[in-house]
């Protein structure tokens, strides 16, 4: 593809704190190439804010190559922007065309308040994980992993199924606000697979028992957050994830 | 894990949306077939004599009780999942784009089921509440028919000839349409509904869900189309 320099206008929700009132700010950008990256171009706002002697705007990120889920922008009204299967540091600035307004706002929720800007807090998702999202295995040599056969299938669903990365755009796209595809990723994973068995019935109660107290809203099976996903996760793993909660919910004499 | 805690949680609030959802549309089958049974042409006869079935059986009003109960439970819940769902993002979006990945009417479903309540609510009070209550208080009671001979010339309300004065009395334009209407939002409230209830169980399958996707479409057409019929027809006098 050719490459190309741009002028834009950026509308970016500037908020100074979890307290504050935000509000939109308008800033133009001139001659941003086709070839960056999306918060290159950010970067090179900021650069020109510091040097006018201003605050520049917060953002989060980290790997900058799409695997770390860090990074989010809600772009012109798509978490992480126009690109299908996409994060927002990996889409690139040829999305764009000259004299173009881009709207940049933080990912919306009450369960992920802003905590400046455009990063919001994200540790709602921590909890959830914490509270069921792992296996308890015991110290010593490692395992070999291919000791326990595995149905191709079933490690092929996992497998779909980690690739989640955490990064909340399911939840800043759905219009409910709901975390089940991030959840339902994070209990099939482990569902899916024999080293999941032990803790299978609680790791469903407690995961989802630690996501209705985070205040996410509720599924209704909409569906947006599996076209926005940036790891294409399937809404598969929400059946699943009802699947397991309502059996642990029935079978287990937990009172 | 108390059963209150389930029925509380996320998951199984939509648990009792999808159960009591499924029901009612179990129990519109029932409730179209028998309606159906006026394009018979015989000025009502079996109409009435299964109305009067289904009002006078044991088995059937002991039912009935549970299909208010549920019905009451989905609305309810249906409301209150509504509101919370609203609320779970205080601050809106300036521009919102990416949920436009999903259908209109699975993120109406609380706007369809409400105009369905506004409908049901003039519904109940054209024939529900005149045939369980007619009679008490300022309650005009139902019109008696006797059956034919094949029914052992039994007297029964006649349920057929309240349909006909509904649709075809005063105000009837208005009413016909009300009740299109209502049959137009069953039907998107089902388009969404019907697989909706079963992802929601946990069924989302290679296999199964294709086939379910086609019942539902199939079903809510059809029974919307079955149900919007019969005031139509009424109100043109196809039916005698
Ligand atoms: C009378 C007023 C009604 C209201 C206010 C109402 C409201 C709602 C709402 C808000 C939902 C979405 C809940 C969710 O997906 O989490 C829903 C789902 C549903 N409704 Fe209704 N509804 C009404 C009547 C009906 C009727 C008459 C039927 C069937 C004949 C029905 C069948 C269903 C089904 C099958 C679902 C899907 C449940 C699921 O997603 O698991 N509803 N309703
Ligand atoms: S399910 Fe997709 S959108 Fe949601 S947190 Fe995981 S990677 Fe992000
Ligand atoms: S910064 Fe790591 S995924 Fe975007």
């Amino acid at each position: 593809m050719e490459h190309y320099h741009m002028n834009l206008t950026l509308k970016v929700w500037r908020q100074k704190n979890n307290k504050a009132k935000g509000s939109f700010e308008t800033y133009n950008v001139k001659d941003i190439s086709s070839e960056m990256s999306f918060l290159e171009m950010f970067d090179v706002l900021n650069e020109q804010l510091i040097h006018d002697g201003k605050l520049p705007i917060a953002f989060d990120h980290d790997c900058r190559e799409g695997i770390c889920g860090m990074c989010s922008m809600h772009i012109n009204g798509e978490a992480h922007g126009p690109w299908k299967q996409n994060t927002t540091c990996q889409l690139h600035m040829r999305a764009f065309k000259d004299g173009d307004t881009i709207v940049v706002e933080p990912w919306r929720s009450k369960a992920f308040p802003v905590v400046k800007d455009l990063m919001v807090d994200r540790s709602a998702f921590d909890r959830i994980i914490e509270a069921g999202g792992y296996i308890s295995v015991n110290t010593g040599n490692a395992v070999d992993a291919n000791a326990i056969p595995i149905d191709k299938k079933n490690a092929d669903d996992a497998f779909m199924a980690a690739a989640c990365i955490g990064c909340g755009a399911c939840v800043a796209t759905c219009v409910n606000s709901s975390a089940m595809l991030f959840v339902g990723a994070k209990i099939s994973q482990l569902a899916l697979l024999p080293q999941g068995g032990p803790e299978r019935e609680s790791r469903a109660l407690n995961m989802v028992t630690q996501m209705d107290k985070e205040g996410f809203g509720n599924c209704t099976n909409t569906y947006a957050c599996e076209a926005q996903c940036p790891k294409g996760i399937s809404v598969a793993n929400i059946a699943r994830m009802n699947k397991e909660y309502i059996g642990a919910s029935f079978a287990t004499e937990e009172i | 894990m108390t059963w209150k805690h389930f029925f509380t949680s996320s998951i199984g609030k939509k648990f009792l949306m999808g159960a009591t959802g499924l029901f009612l549309i179990s129990f519109l089958v029932i409730h179209a077939s028998i309606n159906a049974m006026i394009f018979f042409q015989d000025k009502g006869e079996t109409f009435n004599h299964w109305g009067h079935f289904m009002g006078s059986n044991l088995i059937v009003r002991t039912l009935e009780i549970g299909l208010m109960a549920f019905l009451l439970l989905h609305i309810y819940q249906g409301l209150s999942l509504w509101r919370q769902n609203h609320n779970a993002r205080p601050v809106k979006y300036a521009v919102t784009k990416g949920d436009g990945k999903s259908k209109w009417y699975s993120k109406t479903m609380g706007l369809l089921g409400t105009l369905i309540l506004i409908f049901l609510i003039m519904h109940f009070y054209h024939f529900w509440v005149p045939s369980r209550f007619g009679g008490m208080a300022s309650i005009k009671p139902l019109a008696e028919t006797t059956l034919g001979q094949e029914y052992n010339s039994q007297s029964v309300h006649n349920l057929y000839q309240e349909m006909m004065n509904v649709f075809t009395g005063s105000y009837s334009m208005i009413i016909v349409i009300v009740y299109v209407l209502g049959c137009v939002s069953l039907c998107w409230h089902l388009l969404h509904g019907f697989q909706s209830a079963f992802q929601t169980f946990g069924v989302n399958h290679k296999r199964y869900t294709p086939l379910i996707k086609t019942i539902g479409v199939v079903y809510s057409v059809g029974i919307s189309l079955l149900f919007a019929s019969m005031p139509v027809a009424m109100y043109l006098g196809w039916v005698k």
